[in-house]
């Protein structure tokens, strides 16, 4: 549960998490995004199917990977949105088959 | 973007810009490697664009940042923002990828300056969405404005909760409870280094005024807690701990932890620099000189990447190590570099002189550091708890890169960063010996990862 308290400077741009549109700030990285619009939870381990969020959001505990774009294990945190950026969350292990 | 430089820089922090400028000066060539889309490192991160209003919550202390940031931009060096290094050779050719497009550079000399990451604490339940790291508190409001919009609880120890405390409560954050694990008997340990601190009486003074600020807003403040627990099925509902004798329980939807930084030394593990033992924090670091020289020949290490000193430190250090680059490079005589480093050697004692104060005083907790709970995930990645890796043991396994091929335990994509340090605690509780004893994960590259694809089109020195 998070909320934008202060405004930032610059423009918008609009993503797709899941299969929601939304328009947020053009500097937020995807798990600023993630968090603030209110997703739970942003994926499930490969291992037990537990619940994770962002955990460092430094780019150290991979715990917010997720699929940009088609691309699994992407670390939230590290990665900007982009305007037609979409964003899935990830169930368990990324998918190799391509 | 050349692929040869005289100096390559890792990270764009206080030491890697202060180093950068220095660089520059002496006409060095210079490529500085930067994770983040704007110069500051965490400390002073996007302080370039923030708004007025943030720049008033968060004090001078972030917006003095921009002088240095400003200067760091006004330099001729080559700048990669959003740039991640994923291996760096005995060699001195780096690997990075930058927006998807992988390639090498090589340097003459590489200074590392890829700063800290925080202590990973492995309650029970940290692994539960709603709990998160207090600098990752710190990075939302920094750099995006984002607050916790529920009951928040911050747990654990350092002049970092402390702020992030004072702050969140000065933007308006729910903050509910402050839960300070400092055990007791730091205070005592720590008087004997309180003079030599008062040469830098202002670190103290500013962690005097962070305390006003949480007393004065209401907020509890629990001393010496033990027994921290997050409690929730899917995601954090509560947090348990003991404090004076009394357990209590408090409802929360966010739980932020902390323990303290240490050097994020990913790189100089990778290249197998010499580290020591740092006990009374606990961590490793490279064992450098003044100037930042590690025990491989053109590798250098500035700022908290070598051991935490705090980001005026860092600056003063990467000055030095940018120094120590050019004259190694014959670009500035000997005499020369001792001349410009003087008043950078005398800056970087006093910074550091609140430190021996500072590292006891919020020596993290042994209970916290060993998780006596056999249930506690300690690799995140791959769900390794504290009671399969004493099981391990428990069947003759001694060592850590041992225990990694038996449990997985480090073998995720964060590589050991979030489970390394207590992996050879618990090890070393078990065997009962010292932690140097027991060493550290084996470091491999790909340090971050990288796709096959990007692999095979990556642009090679020639």
């Amino acid at each position: 549960m998070f909320k934008r308290r202060y405004d930032v400077k610059g423009p918008t741009v609009t993503v797709t998490i899941e299969d929601k549109e939304i328009t947020v700030p053009a500097s937020e990285t995807v798990a600023a995004a993630l968090l603030a619009e209110g997703f739970a939870y942003t994926r499930t381990t490969p291992v037990s199917g537990a619940l994770r969020t962002p955990y460092c959001l430094m780019g150290t505990c991979f715990d917010c990977l997720v699929e940009i774009d088609g691309i699994p294990n992407q670390q939230a945190c590290q990665t900007r949105v982009r305007d037609g950026m979409r964003i899935k969350i990830q169930k368990g292990a990324r998918d190799i088959e391509s | 973007m050349k692929t040869r430089y005289d100096l390559i820089i890792i990270g764009a922090g206080p030491a890697g810009m202060a180093a950068a400028e220095t660089a520059a000066d002496c006409g060095l060539s210079v490529l500085v490697l930067g994770e983040d889309r704007l110069p500051g490192g965490q400390v002073y991160r996007d302080v370039e664009q923030a708004e007025p209003g943030l720049i008033k919550l968060l004090g001078p202390d972030y917006e003095e940042g921009k002088t240095l940031v400003g200067r760091f931009r006004g330099t001729s060096v080559d700048y990669a923002p959003e740039a991640v290094v994923w291996e760096v050779e005995p060699d001195l050719t780096v690997g990075f990828l930058a927006q998807g497009d992988a390639r090498q550079v090589r340097g003459r000399r590489i200074l590392i300056a890829s700063g800290a990451r925080e202590r990973p604490v492995p309650i029970p339940g940290w692994t539960l969405p709603g709990v998160m790291a207090v600098t990752a508190a710190d990075i939302l409001l920094k750099s995006h404005g984002i607050i916790p919009a529920g009951d928040t609880v911050l747990a654990g120890s350092g002049p970092l909760l402390l702020q992030t405390a004072s702050r969140l409560i000065d933007s308006g954050a729910s903050v509910r409870a402050v839960l300070d694990t400092t055990p007791f008997s730091n205070h005592l340990a720590s008087l004997p280094y309180l003079p030599k601190a008062l040469f830098a009486a202002d670190y103290l003074r500013k962690g005097l005024a962070m305390k006003r600020v949480i007393r004065r807003s209401g907020t509890m403040i629990y001393r010496n807690v033990k027994r921290l627990e997050a409690l929730g099925s899917n995601f954090v509902e509560s947090v348990r701990f003991t404090g004076n004798g009394t357990t209590r329980e408090m409802k929360v939807n966010t739980l932020l932890l902390h323990n303290g930084v240490v050097p994020e030394n990913q790189i100089t593990f990778l290249l197998a620099c010499a580290h020591e033992w740092y006990d009374v924090q606990r961590y490793w670091r490279p064992v450098v000189d003044i100037w930042g020289n590690t025990s491989m020949p053109g590798i250098g290490v500035a700022g908290d990447a070598a051991g935490i000193s705090g980001a005026k430190a860092a600056e003063v250090s990467g000055h030095l190590a940018a120094l120590e680059a050019a004259f190694a490079l014959r670009v500035i005589s000997e005499a020369e570099k001792d001349l410009k480093s003087a008043p950078f050697k005398k800056r970087l004692s006093r910074e550091r002189s609140v430190r021996p104060f500072l590292d006891r005083l919020f020596r993290p907790d042994p209970d916290l550091l060993v998780p006596r709970d056999d249930h506690t995930v300690v690799c995140r990645c791959e769900e390794v708890t504290a009671g399969q890796i004493r099981k391990a043991l428990e069947l003759g396994t001694t060592g850590p890169n041992q225990l990694k091929s038996q449990t997985r335990c480090g073998m995720g994509p964060c590589q050991g960063r979030m489970c390394g340090l207590t992996l050879s605690e618990i090890i070393a509780d078990y065997r009962k010996v010292a932690v140097p004893e027991v060493g550290y994960l084996r470091i491999r590259p790909p340090i971050k990862p990288i796709t096959v694809e990007q692999l095979s089109t990556m642009r090679l020195i020639g």
